[in-house]
């Protein structure tokens, strides 16, 4: 099964991390990258730019609107993604757990809708 | 005859973890264990129970498997026409994959109340119909409930695994705590004496499994020594009219006295184990107040301390002060009380208020004591409880 693992960040909270907290979450940055390259359950993954260079777009019948920033004001921001190829959610988990949050984000983790079948 | 529900009941679990493994799919395990009971209880009255009914029902269940897979095509997780000759199961081999289940059922990727409902409906058997009505909701609330946490473990691919040993633990306390909401469903006496009894038997059955397939962990048998002990006492809580009866004025002669021992002993054996533990503790403190005789509050007080430790919250510190009061040491139950206060949820919280009552009254602070009385009263909302607390303030003014 195919899973995205959405990384939120309060984005307030990162810029005042001090080196060492920051170092701390990039080495679970890698350890989840060695992890599920070991585990050949590596699909891609980015690190997007803060919301700050977010546009909105939205189409009502047919109405363009662009908006500066993201569609929704919350303290916590999508900050990233990976997407990975897993049996099952236990191991999505175990990647998510690699992860030295604290009270700076959280990740969710959302299955990808399965393609349709041939024929 | 013997009770083909309860035959039925027994072998489930095993049978219907071996469903799920052979069909890969809990929904298709589920309709092949419901046919193949259904047929059981056809055939059972006129040929007699089988030796090993758990061996038939999974015979049965793979049987119209098969043929489900032959006529719709999907696809099992084994080799269809090799099954079709499989011969009869081990039933014995089928623990690991009953613990599977409980695994799948208890996953913390489900909501508590999917978890609660899951392991009553595809562990314990119940039907839709009692889920919902142990859960006062209605049936297709509680259907639908089901089929969303059905379709989460689809499509989440909440697998059907035992946990690794680094997650074992955690995950087994879930477990636990799954069992626990289920068994507080029951004892929180909110509907017919008759349900709440049954909710919690669904409970402590659930736990003895659990307990079975994982004797070397204590707090498992903590927590059904805790059941045992809290439901021994279920006939006499509640008086014929429906209200309940506090612990002091209940008739002892009305407690289940093998439900005591047995709960004591579990306890003993569990807590040999040296692998202290929340449930252990609050069995203990169960197992005290079920004592012949004076209760020991001063013990109940030291229980409750290493209570706070294991499981800090306002509920077991409050509780801690009224032990500490009727202990003889309200100067105690004050300090503690006084810190408890900032807490959240404190101001709304009657038993916090009644403690403080209680407390106040031991140290001759009567102002203190009819205030907090008078506010608990406006938090309780049972008309009995509350009728008793407005005697007590009365009693407090002269």
């Amino acid at each position: 099964m195919e899973y995205v693992m959405f990384i939120y960040n309060a984005e307030d909270r990162w810029a005042a991390l001090s080196e060492a907290e920051e170092a701390k979450i990039m080495a679970g940055h890698m350890a989840i990258l060695e992890q599920a390259e070991k585990d050949g359950t590596y699909r891609g993954g980015n690190r997007l730019m803060d919301v700050a260079d977010a546009t909105t777009v939205r189409n009502h019948a047919g109405k363009i609107t662009v908006t500066d920033g993201p569609f929704a004001e919350t303290k916590e921001q999508l900050g990233g993604y990976y997407v990975f190829e897993c049996d099952n959610i236990d191991q999505v988990i175990a990647y998510a757990s690699l992860l030295p949050h604290d009270d700076i984000g959280c990740v969710e983790i959302r299955p990808v809708f399965p393609e349709p079948l041939e024929g | 005859m013997a009770d083909l529900g309860a035959v039925l009941k027994v072998a489930r679990p095993r049978a219907l973890a071996a469903l799920r493994r052979f069909s890969g799919n809990l929904e298709r395990a589920e309709d092949a264990f419901q046919d193949a009971a259904e047929k059981a209880l056809q055939r059972w009255p006129d040929d007699g129970v089988p030796d090993n009914p758990t061996g038939w029902l999974i015979t049965t269940g793979k049987r119209l498997l098969i043929d489900q897979a032959r006529r719709a095509k999907f696809e099992l997780d084994v080799d269809i026409d090799a099954a079709a000759e499989d011969s009869p199961p081990d039933t014995s081999s089928l623990d690991d994959d009953v613990l599977r289940l409980i695994f799948t059922c208890c996953h913390p990727a489900l909501s508590d109340d999917a978890q609660v409902a899951l392991t009553l409906k595809v562990i314990a058997g119940l039907s839709s119909e009692d889920v919902a009505q142990a859960f006062l909701v209605p049936v297709r609330t509680m259907e639908q409930r089901l089929n969303r946490a059905r379709s989460k473990i689809r499509n989440a691919g909440i697998p059907f695994r035992i946990p690794d040993d680094s997650e074992l633990a955690e995950r087994l306390t879930g477990v636990l705590g799954t069992l626990y909401l289920i068994f507080n469903q029951g004892y929180s006496a909110r509907r017919d004496a008759l349900t709440d009894a049954r909710v919690c038997g669904e409970a402590i059955w659930l736990a003895r499994l659990v307990r079975r397939l994982f004797p070397g962990h204590a707090e498992a048998g903590g927590l059904l020594a805790l059941m045992l002990l809290h439901h021994s006492r279920h006939q006499a809580r509640v008086a014929a009219d429906g209200t309940p009866v506090r612990l002091m004025d209940q008739d002892r002669s009305a407690w289940q006295a093998d439900l005591v021992d047995e709960g004591r002993a579990l306890l003993q054996t569990v807590m040999a184990q040296h692998q202290p533990g929340p449930y252990q503790t609050q069995a203990a403190i169960a197992a005290l107040h079920c004592a012949a005789g004076d209760i020991d509050w001063p013990q109940i007080a030291a229980l409750y301390a290493i209570l706070e430790q294991q499981m800090p919250s306002t509920v077991v510190s409050v509780n801690r002060a009224v032990a500490l009061t009727e202990a003889g040491r309200a100067d105690i139950a004050t300090t503690l009380l006084r810190a408890v206060a900032k807490a959240p949820g404190v101001a709304d919280y009657a038993p916090y208020h009644l403690a403080l009552s209680n407390t106040a009254q031991a140290t001759g602070d009567l102002t203190t004591a009819k205030q907090a009385l008078h506010t608990a009263i406006t938090l309780t909302p049972n008309d009995t409880e509350r009728a008793f607390l407005a005697e007590r303030l009365a009693q407090l003014k002269d």
